[in-house]
């Protein structure tokens, strides 16, 4: 309310006051579109970097880098996919783990919670997303690693060893494990941002469903989720985020095996991951420059990604509104 | 009070101007032998104290870039520069010293099985995932009256590019013809199978969880976490189980066949009591030192470590340099101008 309130004194001075103020708003807007233009400029730089960095790789490999399934320093041959795979294939399922957990929690926290119980557990999924990914590594090396190992992949195996995903022999490290690390490290930012989106709808709209006769279950689920979608579907991408660029805890976890395979079980291997592993001691111009131009692949694989997820939001938003 | 703060103000006012001048020279490359390093780095800044020596450790690759775009006064490796490296350093020729040296155990998971013993050629043929089991007739054959379980065999190689895998598939390449053929070696490689550990650490953690896995670490990290290592047959036909004495007997070996410029593998080095999965860590020196002050510093250096600076090495686990090797580096360091 007092912002409101706030202009009105302005316009009894003299004129003169209101010369400066003008000025002030045009130096507000040179410095805010020099620092939104600063974000632009490092973008477009990082680009340049990979890509002249990526000259030798580019050359020799061409296209064929990213269909290349060989990754063998010795005879500096490179490719990419085991890479693109491995990465992809554990950010999904990392989502596919932790958006419904995420989503349903988020729900619970704003809709269904008691406040203090709410206010306590927001706290806690707050301090979950600033815990180092190291942390998380150890956490699922000394932890998640043997129970996958032990008991976690013997009883998939046995239940549903017919399924290709499932096969192979049990190792514990492996696109599971950094599957399911990466599920727990993307959580609590699914948690945190929907349920901001979810307090922030607007409490007339849940009045209104309820007057209309709906259930508390209906009137979150159709009125409140549907208002709250764009936040909800952006606490994902970040999330996707996250689990793309993940280094670390994957690193340890994953196996670090440059083969492509079917089996969750099995050991593989992400672009971060090998960056990490490799860049230290890499020498010779084709290899150093093959970990660049990899670098340049995320790159274009998160660009990939975030465009298709705004295409779903376009579409869903689009969905949305003929419904309503 | 006052004259206290007097006396403060006025001592860090010499202390500030004695380390003004001060020659700093920056050093960076290998990670393994960083630790001693630093010891020496240390030690000798307490015999000189107008020179200091930083050292990163950021790995050989990093440390021979970064003397090759003339960035650090010099480099540090675990494994010498290649031709290809050496030509494109036009300003000067690089000096190799070697300054101490390092072993690669075979370390396992197998319950009541006690010391193992590998030849080159049974842990080549694990490596390339040849060897499945346990119980398979060369591992057998390498030991005989161990009872080895009929179970599958989890590989564990490092993930991360390293030193430590470069001596490794070194050795495979020189002990099996298959293995030179089809993987080579290099600080990384592609692997036939197994998994991959970040670090020594991360081997020996994958190791230590897998049952029936087996994995290398360096000997410095197997003892000082006292960790079970099998022994490895050398070039003489002994099974010998890698310690300082060993590893030194292998740089002994070699040094009657030691090339000029100290670009040499020790792994499979001849000598009854020699390590085989042995090698040098070697300082990079430019051979043409521009500034004297510096040049004098990195020569006093090189001459310390090699006389005085060897007595750290054993306290730290690393092995010392055979005298030969130390002899024929001091003739080299008047080459450096």
């Amino acid at each position: 309310m007092a912002t409101v309130v706030a202009p009105a004194p302005p316009q009894s001075p003299a004129r003169k006051l209101t010369k400066p103020w003008r000025d002030g708003d045009q130096i507000t807007h040179l410095v805010t579109l020099i620092f939104a233009g600063s974000v632009f400029l490092v973008t477009v730089f990082l680009v340049y970097e990979l890509w002249i960095h990526s000259g030798p790789s580019r050359a020799k490999f061409g296209f064929g880098f990213i269909t290349g399934r060989v990754w063998d320093p010795v005879s500096q041959q490179f490719g990419a996919l085991p890479f693109i795979y491995g990465t992809v294939l554990t950010s999904i399922l990392a989502l596919v783990i932790s958006v419904p957990l995420g989503v349903g929690a988020a729900i619970f926290l704003s809709e269904l919670a008691p406040p203090r119980l709410s206010n306590a557990c927001t706290f806690l999924v707050e301090l979950l997303a600033a815990v180092p990914s190291v942390i998380f590594g150890l956490l699922a090396i000394f932890t998640l690693v043997p129970l996958l190992r032990s008991y976690v992949e013997p009883f998939l195996k046995d239940t549903l060893g017919y399924l290709p995903l499932f096969q192979g022999p049990a190792y514990g490290v492996g696109y599971l494990a950094a599957g399911l690390i990466l599920a727990v490290m993307t959580f609590p930012f699914i948690i945190s941002i929907s349920r901001e989106a979810l307090m922030a709808v607007p409490r007339e709209q849940r009045e209104a469903a309820l007057a209309l006769g709906a259930t508390k279950w209906e009137s979150t689920w159709q009125v409140v989720v549907p208002f709250a979608r764009l936040g909800i579907l952006g606490s994902i991408f970040l999330a996707l985020a996250r689990a793309l660029g993940e280094t670390m805890a994957v690193t340890m976890v994953i196996g670090n095996d440059t083969g492509i395979h079917t089996s969750l079980l099995s050991p593989g291997y992400t672009i971060a991951a090998i960056i990490a592993n490799e860049f230290t001691e890499a020498t010779g111009d084709v290899y150093l420059s093959s970990l660049v131009e990899l670098g340049l692949v995320l790159f274009a694989l998160t660009m990939v990604l975030n465009a298709a997820a705004q295409l779903l939001i376009i579409v869903t938003t689009g969905k949305g509104s003929k419904q309503n | 009070m006052k004259k206290q703060t007097l006396w403060i103000v006025l001592l860090t006012a010499v202390a500030a101007c004695s380390a003004m001048a001060a020659e700093t020279i920056n050093a960076a490359g290998a990670t393994f032998p960083a630790p001693i390093y630093q010891k020496w780095f240390e030690e000798f800044h307490k015999l000189h104290s107008d020179i200091q020596i930083n050292y990163q450790a950021i790995g050989s690759g990093g440390g021979i870039r970064q003397l090759t775009e003339g960035t650090v006064d010099f480099g540090a490796s675990d494994m010498p520069m290649t031709n290809e490296q050496m030509s494109k350093i036009t300003k000067f020729k690089v000096l190799h010293f070697p300054t101490v040296l390092g072993g690669v155990v075979p370390t396992y998971n197998v319950s009541g099985v006690g010391s193992l013993k590998f030849s080159g050629a049974t842990l080549a043929g694990i490596y390339l995932g040849e060897i499945k089991k346990w119980n398979d007739g060369a591992l057998k054959k390498d030991n005989p009256g161990v009872n080895l379980p009929n179970q599958d065999i989890t590989v564990v190689h490092r993930s991360d590019g390293s030193g430590t895998s470069f001596v490794w598939t070194d050795y495979l390449s020189k002990v099996s013809p298959q293995w030179k053929s089809k993987v080579g070696s290099n600080t990384s490689v592609n692997w036939p199978v197994g998994l991959g550990g970040k670090g020594n650490e991360g081997v020996a953690g994958l190791v230590k969880q897998t049952p029936y896995s087996i994995g290398y670490v360096e000997l410095i990290y197997a003892v000082q976490n006292k960790m079970e290592y099998g022994s490895v047959k050398n070039m003489a036909g002994d099974f010998v189980k890698a310690d300082f004495t060993s590893v030194t007997d292998a740089a002994a070996g070699a040094a009657k066949n030691m090339p000029a410029d100290f670009r040499v593998s020790i792994t499979d080095a001849p000598g009854k009591n020699a390590y085989p999965i042995s090698t040098f860590t070697w300082l990079l020196i430019p051979e043409k030192i521009d500034n004297a002050a510096k040049e004098k510093a990195i020569t006093e250096f090189l001459k310390w470590m090699m006389t005085a600076g060897q007595g750290y090495a054993q306290g730290m686990s690393y092995a010392p340099l055979p005298k030969p090797v130390v002899a024929k580096e001091m003739k080299q360091i008047s080459l450096i101008k």
